[in-house]
């Protein structure tokens, strides 16, 4: 600890510059966390703006605040949004703080490349929210974007918003390869890879991941660009193109993205869970092996999305299985975290709250998968709210909740101040209820046979898709609280103490809160953790 | 209001109480009208009790848990973090269960996947935003479109039952009788999905998909399109009416004399108001998403039509787009989906409409001259 202050004295260190320029051109790790942090509470807010519209549409059957076209748009921008430029970026935010403070580095190890991959974000959602102003509107074809709604038939700003794909994949891959290195190179010494905490282990394999499918996403929105104006027909039928070979290539990365989005969530709850029950994770080394198996069986279930495009019967049964494979992974994931609180001596503040809500939601987006697995179930479920509620339940009480968790639990840490704890409850229930007042009803409609991505429904659905608008209202509502918690907690929360939490392990709880501008620069021991 | 009311109670009593005021099939599927898709929804019942079970006991051991191992005085958390039994056990556990699951899928999976020739076999095409039914073997067909009015849609006039699930004409089909639906697009990709039949084949340009189904009670089923397919995707449904084979053998006698009535009507000497007349009507059924009911269009995908050089004063540029459509642009051909007496009678109409008599040459397109279009090609 005392080596770490003093080390803030030599020439060579020295606190943040002043002003923007702090900012724009700081290569370390804290700052350009702390950015990719607002970032993606900015686009939480951008994104769910775009929810809201969507629900008030959906408030009641029959044309209501905006038309069909535009209503497209909504759907399109409120996925990528929340996809690309909240839950992505969210976690690199995580990463960016939390990985080298958990191994005990100074900071990534390459540090400009880190600086280039946040500022190349802002540019790429820039572009994509700029699309709303030109003629012919943003893009309108789905998250999904399926050729050829969204190469022959799509708005003109189409090849902006391949632009922009473009730049969050090059800054996606750049934030990898940031992340492995730093794993794989400035680790404490002592802190071989199967003592690496977890959340750690977690981003080790997302980066992967996002190393494998980033450049395969390139290559579909390229594949689109090529077909719009060089005159191809890779997904054009009449040119002896193939619509459906889109789909493979969105899905081999569109999987592997999903994972992308929920295995660092793993780790964060694990440590939040073991922190609050008092007790070490439970079967950390089957934890390692569950995160590295669901990342290795995302490659080989992407058809699982596609089963009534009319694959053969040997592919869909494939798919079928691989895809019912990754329940047992998930379920050891689930078992050990109950395994984890079982005897320990458990206390809710905030962040154990969200993190219990995960579990027990997680597992009902689990079930659901498991039903939407069942391909020949899936022709009824398919395209159908159904599946809009089983994603949104594994990423908002999800992807989304883990983050909620993460920020309660590192905040002190962060900012050096306590967050308001009964703030933090109160956001902590309306959440909860309000998450399941909008996502649990929709698996009702999605079984009664509304389709997703329509702007009105028959009379049927009425009941059910009112009351899922007044929850996503309170839930848009709950959010802003969190906005006034963070506010609050910055200017003027109490004092927190180093160690923050009764109990907390890691490395990042032996420095001070907020921790010196740097950390680290001597690396510290293992020995320190064992107290 | 009455689903107000009962909608803010709901609100307040919280999460489960709305369950009382739903019907069963508010928020279940339904065994359907076939037997296949009665044994799709037998293996979704069987699976979801399966998940209800496991998910009833996760959480209520959680809650279990988070009850009795509160933070207590003077209780010490225990300190294991590993127990190779216990988690090689549930593994295998796990294993076991995804095994039942997954051989009463199989055996579902390929009874569905059946694509041998039904006695009656039906192509369908999907198009932005309507459905084409063909009866391959009595070559017969016609296009069906959303018949809900802009005034229901816009909260003008009271909606009923079937608000946006009825069309202007239903896909008739005969009980009894195997029928092979083969299922492609002309533009985008679109879905076709009959809840009733378990059917969702995706409609695909290029492709040939297929389905098929066997009914043995007249009815009538509804469904809709499940891919977005642009911006009218929500509006358009599928309607399927199952009839007696007597029935349904009428209607397609029916069908082939209108046929036959078309290829007269089409050598008929027309008079211009007779042209417009038919014209309009056609032109709100196929052409108001996009052109708009001003025919002023939503520039830049979809051009307007007043004031077009086209249409003012270009007449065979204009019959030429009608029928081939417009390479790169959202204009698709009408070729198929209209006969000569309607594409003739809807472009006199745009070139009378709006003041684009007075604008332009105000010459009117007789059905002859679409026949005449047609034969010229081949």
């Amino acid at each position: 600890m005392s080596a770490v202050i003093e080390s803030n004295h030599d020439d060579h260190h020295h606190g943040p510059a002043k002003g923007f320029s702090r900012w724009l051109y700081t290569t370390n790790h804290k700052d350009i966390g702390s950015m990719y942090l607002w970032f993606s509470l900015i686009m939480l807010f951008i994104g769910g703006a775009m929810a809201m519209v969507i629900r008030a549409e959906l408030f009641e059957p029959g044309s209501q605040i905006v038309s069909p076209e535009f209503y497209n748009q909504m759907v399109t921008n409120h996925g990528l949004i929340m996809v690309f430029g909240v839950i992505m970026p969210a976690f690199v935010g995580f990463a960016n703080w939390m990985i080298p403070m958990q191994i005990g580095a100074p900071d990534m190890a390459l540090p400009r490349l880190n600086n280039l991959s946040f500022w190349i974000l802002p540019a790429a959602f820039g572009i994509l929210l700029s699309t709303f102003f030109m003629e012919g509107g943003a893009p309108n074809f789905g998250w999904t974007f399926y050729a050829p709604l969204s190469t022959e038939y799509a708005p003109p700003t189409v090849t902006f918003f391949i632009f922009s794909v473009h730049i969050m994949g090059a800054s996606s891959i750049m934030g990898s390869i940031n992340i492995i290195t730093t794993i794989l190179n400035m680790r404490a010494p002592g802190m071989t890879l199967m003592k690496m905490p977890l959340f750690v282990w977690s981003w080790f394999i997302t980066a992967y991941l996002l190393i494998a499918v980033m450049p395969v996403l390139a290559g579909a929105v390229t594949m689109m660009l090529m077909d719009i104006h060089f005159g191809t027909s890779f997904f054009k039928a009449a040119g002896g193109g193939d619509p459906v070979l889109f789909q493979h290539i969105f899905w081999f990365f569109g999987h592997p993205e999903v994972y992308i989005m929920i295995l660092p969530a793993f780790g964060i709850v694990s440590h939040i869970i073991e922190t609050f029950s008092r007790k070490p994770i439970f079967g950390y080394s089957s934890m390692v092996y569950a995160i590295a198996s669901i990342a290795l069986l995302s490659f080989v279930v992407w058809a699982h999305h596609m089963f009534t495009v009319g694959m053969p019967i040997a592919g869909e049964l494939f798919f079928m299985y691989s895809t019912m494979l990754i329940a047992i992974p998930t379920g050891v994931k689930v078992f050990n975290w109950l395994s984890t609180m079982f005897k320990g001596s458990l206390t809710f503040e905030t962040p154990m709250l969200f993190s219990i809500a995960f579990v027990a939601l997680f597992t009902i987006g689990g079930l659901s998968g498991i039903m939407l697995a069942i391909a020949p179930a899936d022709f009824q479920y398919h395209d159908t709210y159904f599946v809009v509620a089983h994603f949104h339940y594994v990423l908002v009480p999800g992807a989304l909740f883990s983050l909620l968790a993460g920020a309660y639990y590192w905040l002190p840490k962060w900012t050096g101040h306590m967050y308001d704890e009964t703030l933090g409850k109160t956001h902590f229930w309306m959440s909860f209820i309000s998450v399941n007042l909008t996502f649990f009803p929709m698996h009702f409609v999605g079984l009664a046979g509304m389709p997703r991505r329509i702007p009105d429904y028959s009379m049927q659905f009425a009941d059910w898709n009112m009351m899922v608008s007044v929850g996503a209202f309170l839930f848009g509502l709950s959010q802003l609280l969190f906005l006034f918690i963070v506010i609050k907690c910055v200017l003027n929360g109490k004092k927190a103490t180093a160690e923050v939490w009764e109990g907390a392990k890691g490395f990042e709880w032996t420095v001070d809160s907020p921790p010196p501008y740097h950390t680290f620069s001597s690396p510290p021991s293992m020995e320190t953790l064992k107290a | 209001m009455k689903i107000n009311l009962k909608s803010i109670l709901t609100i307040i009593l919280g999460i489960f109480a709305p369950l009382s005021f739903s019907a069963w099939s508010d928020i279940n599927m339904e065994p359907g009208a076939t037997q296949l898709s009665q044994e799709i929804f037998g293996l979704h019942m069987f699976v979801f009790y399966v998940c209800l079970v496991i998910g009833v006991i996760v959480l209520a051991a959680m809650a279990f848990i988070l009850f009795q191992y509160r933070r207590k005085e003077g209780v010490k958390p225990a300190e294991f973090d590993d127990s190779k039994t216990l988690e090689l056990t549930w593994t295998i556990l796990f294993a076991l269960i995804l095994i039942g699951l997954s051989i009463p899928a199989t055996k579902v999976m390929i009874k569905a996947y059946d694509d041998t020739e039904g006695e009656i076999n039906i192509l369908i095409t999907g198009h932005q935003w309507k459905w084409q039914y063909e009866y391959i073997e009595d070559e017969v067909g016609f296009f069906s479109n959303l018949s809900t009015s802009l005034d229901k849609r816009n909260n003008l006039a009271p909606k009923d039952e079937n608000y946006l699930l009825e069309v202007d004409e239903p896909l008739i089909i005969p009980v009894n009788t195997r029928i092979r639906f083969l299922i492609t697009a002309n533009d985008v990709i679109h879905s076709w999905w009959v809840p009733d039949f378990a059917i969702k084949q995706d409609a695909i340009p290029g492709f040939v998909n297929t389905g098929w189904t066997y009914v043995s009670e007249p009815g009538v089923f509804r469904g809709q399109c499940t891919e977005l397919c642009g911006q009218y995707h929500g509006y358009m449904p599928i309607v399927v009416k199952a009839v007696s084979p007597e029935e349904y053998a009428s209607f397609i006698i029916g069908k082939k004399e209108a046929k036959i009535q078309q290829a007269l009507l089409t050598e008929k000497l027309w008079e211009k108001s007779e042209l417009v007349t038919i014209g309009e009507d056609i032109y709100q059924k196929n052409c108001v998403a996009c052109h708009q009911v001003s025919g002023a269009g939503l520039p830049p995908i979809f051009p307007a039509l007043v004031g077009s050089d086209i249409v003012l004063n270009g007449k065979e540029r204009q019959i030429e787009i009608l029928m081939e459509g417009v390479q790169g642009a959202a204009m698709a051909s009408y070729a198929e989906q209209l006969t000569e007496v309607e594409i003739a009678a809807v472009i006199t109409y745009t070139r009378q409409a709006w003041g684009n008599d007075e604008a332009g040459d105000g010459r009117i397109v007789l059905p002859k001259e679409i026949l005449d279009y047609k034969n010229n090609k081949l």
